[in-house]
C-alpha cells in the first residue's frame, strides 16, 4: 500500500486549496478525483472571489482562465412580467485588486489542479473513494474503487462536495434533508462578446451579475442568476428542494419560466444553449454544519455546508476552509499528533475567520424563510404594485396616491404581519 | 427548449453498470402516491411505467446532482456516484 502524508478526496476548489497548502507545508500530498480530470464533475453558478483565491494562488488573475471581472451586481425582483431593479456598479472592480470574476469550472478547476501539481501535489483521476481505512479506530487511509486501491494517509481531508457520502460514513455528518439543499439547474448560452457588452452596458472584457428573486423561483425560497462569461451567459435557478417537491415544480420548467420573463428574454435573445447542468447547493446554514473533524480527518467546502447564499459566497468559503485544513494537517503531521484535538485547530481557525462568523451571523435565516414561505410570494407583488401606482401618471394627486398605496399594502398584508416580517428579517439578516 | 434537447448537449461516458437502484419497487407502487422523483430530477431520469407498474430509471442521463437520494420521501432510491471516470463529463461546468 502506497503511503502519503495527506490524502484529499475531491478535486474542487476546497480540495485543491487544501492540497496546495499541505504541499507547501512539505507534505507528500495526494488528491483523488472521480472525474476525467479536476473540473469535469464540478458545477457552480460561476462567481470566484479574488481575495480568497489570491490567498491560495497569489496573483492568480495573471494566468488563470477567468471569464470577466464583475463590475456590476444587479438585484431584480420579479412579479409576473414586472420587475423592480437595484444595482451597484464600480468600474474600479475591472482592475486589480478586483473583487470577483465569473468563471467556468471545467477550465478553472483544471488550471487550479495544475497549480497544485506545480506545488508538488500528486493527482489521480477517474477514481472514486469508497470509504476510509481504519486501524484500531484511527483513520489510516482510504479505500478506492480500483483493484488494490487502498492508499495510506496520516490525515484525510474530505472535500467530496455537497453529496456527503464519506462524511456520513465517518459519522461526522448526517444525510442531507430536502430543506437543506437547493436543487439548481443552469444553462451556458453562447452569445457574441459585443452583444453581451451591449446588452449589459459593459466596456470590453467587463462582466456583470444579476440575481433575481420572487417569480424567478415562482416565489419559492431560492434565486435565479445571470452571469456574463467571455462569450456566453450562465443562467440558472435554484430553489430549496423541499419547496420544489411541495409545489410540484420540475427544475427545467423553473428555468424555462425564468428565461421567458420579459426582462430576461431580451438579454438571452439569439443565444445558443451549449450545456445544461444540474447541481445541489448546500443551504443548511450554521445549524446544519457537520462535525468538522475527528482524529485524522477534516471536512471542508460544500461537504462542511460552508455556503453563504445570501451573499452568494461559496467558492471563497470552500477555498479558505481548504487552505486552513491543509495547513493544520501539515502542522499536525510535523508535530506527530493527528488526534481529534490536533484537528480541532482547523475548526478554531474557521471560527476565527469570516467563514463560520458569516454562517453564524445568518444562523436564523433558513428557519426564517422556511417558517415564512409567503415572503417571496407576496412582497414582490406588493412592491411591484406600489411602484406601478406611484410611477403611473394618471392625474391622481400624489397625496391621495400615497394613501392608496398604503391601503393596497395593508390589504395584501396586515400591519401586524408587516411589522412581524420586518422584525423577522431584521433578526435573520442583520 | 425541451429537456430532451438540452440533455442531448451533455457529454457522458456511459458505464455499462447502472449506478441507481430502486430499493423496493413495491414502495413506489403501493405507498408512494405522488411519485415526486418523476418531477424533481433535473434530468428526468425517473419515469412511471404504467404497463410495468414501476419506476423506470434512465441512469444513462443522470447529471449526478444527488437530488433523488435526498428527495425521495421513502428513501427508496439508492443513488451512488458512477464508477471513477464514468458518467457525466461537463464541458463548461
Amino acid at each position: 500500500m502506497e503511503n502519503f502524508d495527506v490524502i484529499i478526496v475531491g478535486g474542487g476548489p476546497a480540495g485543491l486549496s487544501a492540497a496546495i497548502s499541505a504541499a507547501n507545508g512539505g507534505m507528500k500530498t495526494l488528491v483523488i478525483e472521480r472525474g476525467d480530470y479536476p473540473g469535469t464533475k464540478n458545477v457552480m453558478g460561476g462567481i470566484l472571489y479574488t481575495k480568497a483565491t489570491d490567498m491560495v494562488v497569489p496573483e492568480f488573475w495573471k494566468e488563470a482562465p477567468l471569464e470577466r471581472p464583475i463590475i456590476e451586481q444587479r438585484l431584480a425582483m420579479l412579479s409576473g412580467d414586472e420587475s423592480i431593479l437595484a444595482g451597484y456598479r464600480d468600474p474600479d472592480w475591472a482592475k486589480e485588486p478586483y473583487n470577483a470574476h465569473s468563471i467556468l469550472r471545467v477550465k478553472f478547476d483544471r488550471w487550479l489542479a495544475q497549480q497544485a501539481e506545480k506545488a508538488g501535489v500528486m493527482i489521480i483521476t477517474e477514481t472514486l473513494v469508497e470509504d476510509l481505512l481504519y486501524q484500531n479506530g484511527n483513520v489510516v487511509g482510504v479505500r478506492t474503487g480500483r483493484a488494490e486501491g487502498d492508499l495510506g494517509a496520516k490525515v484525510v481531508i474530505i472535500a467530496e462536495g455537497v453529496n456527503n457520502f464519506l462524511a456520513v460514513k465517518t459519522g461526522l455528518a448526517k444525510p442531507l434533508k430536502p430543506a437543506s439543499v437547493a436543487v439548481t439547474v443552469k444553462e451556458v448560452i453562447a452569445l457574441p462578446k459585443e452583444k453581451i457588452e451591449d446588452r449589459f452596458c459593459l466596456d470590453e472584457g467587463q462582466g456583470a451579475t444579476i440575481e433575481l428573486y420572487g417569480d424567478s423561483t415562482a416565489g419559492m425560497m431560492g434565486v435565479g442568476f445571470i452571469y456574463t462569461n467571455k462569450d456566453s451567459i450562465s443562467i440558472g435557478v435554484g430553489a430549496i428542494l423541499a419547496s420544489v417537491i411541495r409545489e410540484q415544480w420540475t427544475p427545467n420548467d423553473l428555468l424555462e419560466n425564468l428565461k421567458a420573463k420579459p426582462y430576461v428574454k431580451r438579454l438571452l435573445q439569439g443565444g445558443e444553449t451549449k450545456e445544461y447542468l444540474a447541481h445541489l447547493i448546500p443551504e443548511g446554514g450554521y445549524t446544519q454544519v457537520p462535525r468538522l473533524h475527528r482524529q485524522g480527518v477534516m471536512v471542508v467546502g460544500d461537504t462542511a455546508m460552508l455556503m453563504n447564499s445570501l451573499n452568494r459566497e461559496g467558492s471563497n468559503l470552500a477555498m479558505i476552509s481548504g487552505k486552513i485544513a491543509g495547513e493544520v494537517a501539515a502542522q499536525a503531521i510535523k508535530a506527530g499528533d493527528v488526534s481529534d484535538q490536533a484537528m480541532a485547530v482547523y475548526e478554531a481557525r474557521l471560527r476565527d475567520s469570516f467563514v463560520l462568523k458569516d454562517l453564524y451571523h445568518y444562523r436564523h435565516m433558513g428557519e426564517f424563510f422556511e417558517n415564512n414561505p409567503h415572503l417571496l410570494k407576496i412582497y414582490p407583488k406588493m412592491f411591484s404594485k406600489a411602484a406601478k401606482m406611484y410611477l403611473t401618471a394618471d392625474g391622481t394627486p400624489k397625496k391621495q396616491r400615497q394613501k392608496e398605496i398604503m391601503q393596497m399594502l395593508f390589504e395584501q398584508r396586515s400591519k401586524g404581519g408587516i411589522i412581524k416580517d420586518i422584525y423577522g428579517a431584521w433578526r435573520a439578516l442583520l | 427548449m425541451k429537456l430532451d434537447d438540452k440533455l442531448y448537449l451533455v457529454r457522458f461516458n456511459t458505464d455499462k453498470l447502472n449506478h441507481i437502484k430502486i430499493s423496493d419497487p413495491k414502495v413506489c407502487l403501493n405507498q408512494c402516491q405522488d411519485k415526486p422523483c418523476t418531477r424533481f430530477c433535473p434530468a428526468h431520469v425517473y419515469d412511471w411505467d404504467e404497463e410495468e407498474k414501476r419506476i423506470s430509471v434512465g441512469y444513462e442521463g443522470c447529471l449526478e446532482c444527488g437530488t433523488c437520494l435526498i428527495g425521495c420521501p421513502y428513501g427508496n432510491i439508492i443513488w451512488k456516484y458512477p464508477r471513477g471516470g464514468f458518467g457525466v463529463s461537463w464541458k463548461n461546468g
